[in-house]
């Protein structure tokens, strides 16, 4: 590798059609007789369906078929669960369209099939469905307490698995320590909120089936849509076009993409179905939703003994792809980068009659760190230590990498000291301590805080064998082809499937680094199980780690091939040869006949007129990575926060933000990660929550309510880097794509903390609205406990960005 | 029906539409023109901004009947013979989009905001994009993208072709 395109700023290939408008959304497709499928939904949140009645809509001009959950009982099977956490979990029944009984408000009921999309709507209305209502069940605590309001009656309680993980002696690290903290922190329920809104389009061709989705997973999509249907996998082409981002939330088989396939059977047309906004907060997968319970037992240093973990996670009312895998990522991670001498894991999966919960952005690791990073401020606070030393006294320093954690996780590489200096000096720590204490002093309405976090996250999500240990039916590897055309174009097929990330630029700077090709000689194909049949696709930060690891190998058994067939042309022996900058030469000779290129090599080879005897005529080769290990980004963020004591208001003042993400392939692409981690991190600690009010409806069904911050609520980053590589992949290279959420909600949160702590506020839930500080620091005041949860939520989630709060 | 006559991106289109038929829809379903993308229901999002003669309107917002003789620019009537709008090109230089659904509506705002004000602060880019939702990119590379594309559109001496609008 000669590193002309690894580090280099390169702008993307993929804009070139996205800021002109020539893209291939799901929702672009258009086909000959294509009909507009639109789903009629549960108005309740548990209920038995007594009776459903499709004949009037369905004599409605334009109205191709209607359909009930009972239509289709016989062949719609149940939505898979690919992680059963525990031997003992119980997992109900999840038809894609219910059939005797709805679970959650929004749950498909039924669907109508028509010529267009504003005929199937007006006949939704034409159905009538008689339904029983059941009791909501809408409290993690109280779900657990009783046994008599039950979201799957079958099952006697409302407990899906239990899980303990433990290691070293808890109850001796508890015994006598000398200082003692307990905390009880909220994770609120957050919609996940691509760009774009979940499409599905499916056109029948004999037996056999295209479909397009707005997916992450085309290949997953693939097998599970064959297990689910018993359609033979052979006769499903799933196609991902171009996707606007999913964050975790398209990494999933949705109960739409089986539908349409089976109404792409039954009716022998195309389908397509797009959900609106308001349907996709209601009915794509949530995130996080944890009650988190946590000690941690520490010497009178602040050198940590033992912690404790105890969470509650909302399962919501089924488990789909991940669900109930998804909090147990926290197993391994709320340790963070502390040494400890015992520490314990305990998670309850909880069903309520809510939208199931799954991956979103970060997927346990941001709950795990909020956790011990937000403890670590209440240690350093406890013993009136700067939160800074408290870490330095716990954190692994970087000579003793490799270090098996507590969790028996070896964390290959990393430089705590060194990311968090660079942070300290970019923020002007120093300074801006003065400034708070200087507020303070002056008993300033608008307080200053400064918050800590220094996370690592494991990423990749493989080895397999390791996958396989926590029970995940999924496979961690990813495969990468690699073929040289005639002319010496290279085309690369990958596993993974990008929806924003820009893959299709930083794999052709990998090829090209690897191959010594020029970058504009590479295509990236993706995203369509045709073209690109093998792979796990893309989440959890995977997809450079080991498929762009996949790619770099495949090339370099490329040029073991090519070498060969050099070898023979150039009459020398292999050994003989060196290759660089694209070309084969022999060492020691120069000139004419001493040297070839790879793409006279591959000239050379599509005719196979003069060729070593024994020697398959073709440069193409795979390769299937499966790492050894995660890959363990880290770094240190910083934040400053302003806080109006009199409104509440919070405002960022500024964010330092250095990541250790290894060695970078594209700066501007890891920076551009880092920036969208960031203002989602940022979104949870200031303005985003899912409300479900006690009937069990969701009162964020809108962007209005939902409030996915604008570009005026957010501030300008500060990102740096410091790059130690991974010791557990060629190129070095670790998982970017959700650090930047995963580190920022604490450190928000610990600096709207660190502003009021001398007021007596020792916390503020999330999302920390201007009523929700504004109402913390009242409770301070007044030296009266705010109910668990502070304020009530409101229908708005809290009117987080609105100027200068409400009171 | 109602018939309406209206000009998209310079072509002229005559139609009979129905009354409540959004001039989103009208766009892509009717039209062909998908590169005007739906992110939300509720005015929120912007993923579907256009400009109706010269001013940025979210056309989930507006219905067809009401583009009744006015012109339409979308993103795909940017730029002249293969040569990107400033704006364009801009986007493209910053890193300011990474999935691509919200940029067709942020960089039709972002014209329609220097059309209001050719030398903007960053706090005046970061409140005249309110009404536009990115996901993926924090903002930060739209905001360099806007202030990149004012200082490139407010240079009088290069020779560059006119666009729109």
């Amino acid at each position: 590798m000669n590193g002309r395109e690894m580090g280099k700023a390169r702008r993307r290939s993929e804009d070139a059609r996205l800021v002109t408008g020539k893209t291939q959304w799901t929702d672009n497709v258009q086909l000959p007789g294509l009909c507009h499928v639109v789903f009629l939904r549960s108005p309740h949140a548990h209920a038995r369906i007594t009776q459903v009645n499709v004949e009037a809509a369905k004599g409605r001009p334009g109205v191709v078929g209607v359909f009930s959950g009972r239509d289709f009982a016989d062949e719609q099977g149940s939505l898979p669960c690919a992680w059963p956490v525990a031997e003992d979990i119980l997992i109900p029944d999840h038809p894609p369209m219910a059939v005797s009984e709805v679970r959650y408000v929004g749950e498909p009921v039924a669907c109508v099939v028509a010529r267009d999309l504003y005929t199937a709507v007006d006949a939704l209305e034409d159905i009538d469905v008689d339904y029983q209502p059941l009791p909501a069940v809408t409290d993690m605590e109280r779900a657990l307490r009783q046994s008599t309001d039950l979201v799957h009656g079958d099952f006697g309680t409302n407990q899906s698995y239990r899980l303990v993980v433990e290691s070293g002696d808890v109850d001796a690290a508890f015994r006598d320590a000398p200082v003692t903290i307990q905390r009880r922190y909220v994770q609120q329920r957050l919609i996940p909120t691509a760009m774009e809104p979940r499409a599905v389009v499916c056109r029948p061709v004999g037996e056999e089936f295209t479909m397009w989705s707005a997916t992450q997973v085309p290949h997953i999509l693939r097998l599970m849509l064959a297990s689910v249907t018993g359609i033979g996998e052979h006769r499903l082409r799933v196609i991902a076009p171009d996707v606007g981002g999913g964050f975790g939330s398209k990494l999933q088989v949705y109960g739409e993409e089986v539908l349409l396939l089976l109404l792409a059977r039954r009716l022998g047309r195309p389908v397509k179905w797009t959900e609106s906004r308001s349907e996709g907060n209601l009915t794509v997968h949530h995130g996080r939703d944890q009650i988190q319970r946590l000690t941690l037992a520490a010497e009178a240093d602040g050198r940590i003994r033992g912690f404790k973990v105890d969470v509650l996670a909302d399962m919501g009312a089924y488990l789909m792809l991940l669900t109930p895998g998804v909090p147990t990522l926290g197993a391994p991670m709320f340790n963070g980068i502390y040494k400890m001498d015992a520490y314990s894991f305990t998670c309850t999966g909880v069903f309520t009659t809510k939208m199931p919960t799954d991956a979103y952005r970060g997927a346990g690791r941001p709950e795990a760190t909020f956790g011990i990073e937000r403890m670590m401020d209440e240690l350093a606070a406890e013993l009136r230590l700067d939160p800074l030393e408290v870490r330095r006294r716990n954190w692994i320093r970087h000579e003793e990498f490799p270090f098996t954690t507590i969790t028996g996780l070896t964390y290959d590489s990393g430089n705590y000291e060194a990311a968090t200096d660079k942070a300290l000096a970019l923020f002007e720590y120093d300074k801006l301590r003065a400034e708070q204490a200087d507020r303070r002093e002056r008993r300033d309405t608008v307080q200053l805080g400064i918050g800590v976090s220094t996370y690592t996250e494991m990423c990749g999500l493989a080895p397999s064998r390791a996958l396989a240990q926590v029970r995940s039916a999924a496979g961690g590897w990813e495969h990468a082809t690699v073929r040289v055309l005639g002319t010496g174009k290279v085309e690369v097929v990958t596993g993974t499937s990008p929806h924003g990330q820009g893959h299709a630029t930083a794999w052709a700077q990998i090829t090209a680094d690897a191959l010594g090709v020029p970058f504009d000689d590479v295509k990236v194909l993706h995203g369509d199980t045709l073209v690109a049949p093998r792979g796990w696709d893309t989440y959890g930060s995977r997809s450079v780690t080991i498929g762009g690891v996949a790619i770099h190998n495949a090339c370099q058994k490329v040029v073991d091939k090519a070498r060969r067939i050099a070898a023979h042309l150039l009459e020398a022996a292999e050994t003989d040869l060196e290759y660089a900058g694209g070309s084969f030469s022999v060492k020691g000779m120069g000139g004419e006949g001493a040297s070839m290129t790879l793409a006279e090599v591959a000239e050379a080879t599509l005719s196979a007129h003069d060729f070593p005897e024994g020697v398959e005529p073709s440069l193409d080769s795979d390769a299937t990575f499966d790492p050894e290990n995660f890959s363990f980004p880290h770094g240190t963020h910083l934040c400053a926060a302003e806080v109006d004591t009199e409104t509440g208001f919070v405002r960022i003042r500024s964010y330092v933000a250095v990541d250790d993400v290894g060695s970078v392939v594209n700066p501007l692409i890891v920076d551009g990660q880092v920036h969208g981690g960031l203002a989602q991190g940022i979104a949870q600690a200031l303005y985003e929550e899912a409300v479900y009010d006690a009937d069990g409806n969701l009162t964020t069904t809108t962007m209005a309510d939902y409030l996915v911050p604008s570009a005026a609520d957010l501030p300008t980053f500060v990102t740096d880097r410091t790059e130690t590589p991974a010791t557990s992949n060629p190129l070095g290279v670790k998982g970017v794509g959700e650090a930047g959420t995963i580190a920022s909600t604490p450190a928000v949160v610990n600096a709207i903390v660190d502003a009021l702590r001398h007021h007596g506020v020792r916390d503020v839930p999330m999302p920390c609205t201007p009523e929700r500080v504004w109402r913390a620091l009242r409770a301070a005041f007044l030296e009266e406990p705010e109910e668990p949860g502070g304020a009530r939520p409101g229908a708005a989630g809290g009117l987080g960005p609105v100027r200068g709060g409400r009171e | 029906m109602p018939r309406i006559r209206v000009e998209v991106d310079g072509v002229t289109y005559e139609d009979d539409v129905e009354p409540r038929l959004l001039l989103v829809h009208y766009l892509r379903d009717r039209l062909g023109k998908v590169g005007t993308p739906i992110g939300c229901d509720t005015t929120n999002c912007g993923a579907c901004t256009v400009l109706l003669d010269g001013t940025s309107v979210k056309s989930c917002s507006v219905l067809a009947v009401q583009a009744d003789g006015r012109g339409i620019t979308t993103v795909e009537g940017l730029g002249i013979d293969g040569t990107l709008h400033p704006m364009q090109r801009a986007f493209h230089e910053e890193h300011a989009l990474q999935c691509g659904f919200c940029t067709p509506g942020m960089i039709m705002a972002s014209i329609d905001l220097l059309r209001e004000n050719a030398d903007p602060s960053e706090g005046e880019i970061r409140e005249g994009l309110e009404g536009n939702l990115c996901r993926c990119t924090g903002y930060q590379n739209i905001v360099r993208a806007v202030r990149r594309a004012a200082d490139e559109m407010r240079e009088p001496a290069r020779q560059r072709p006119e666009v729109a609008p």
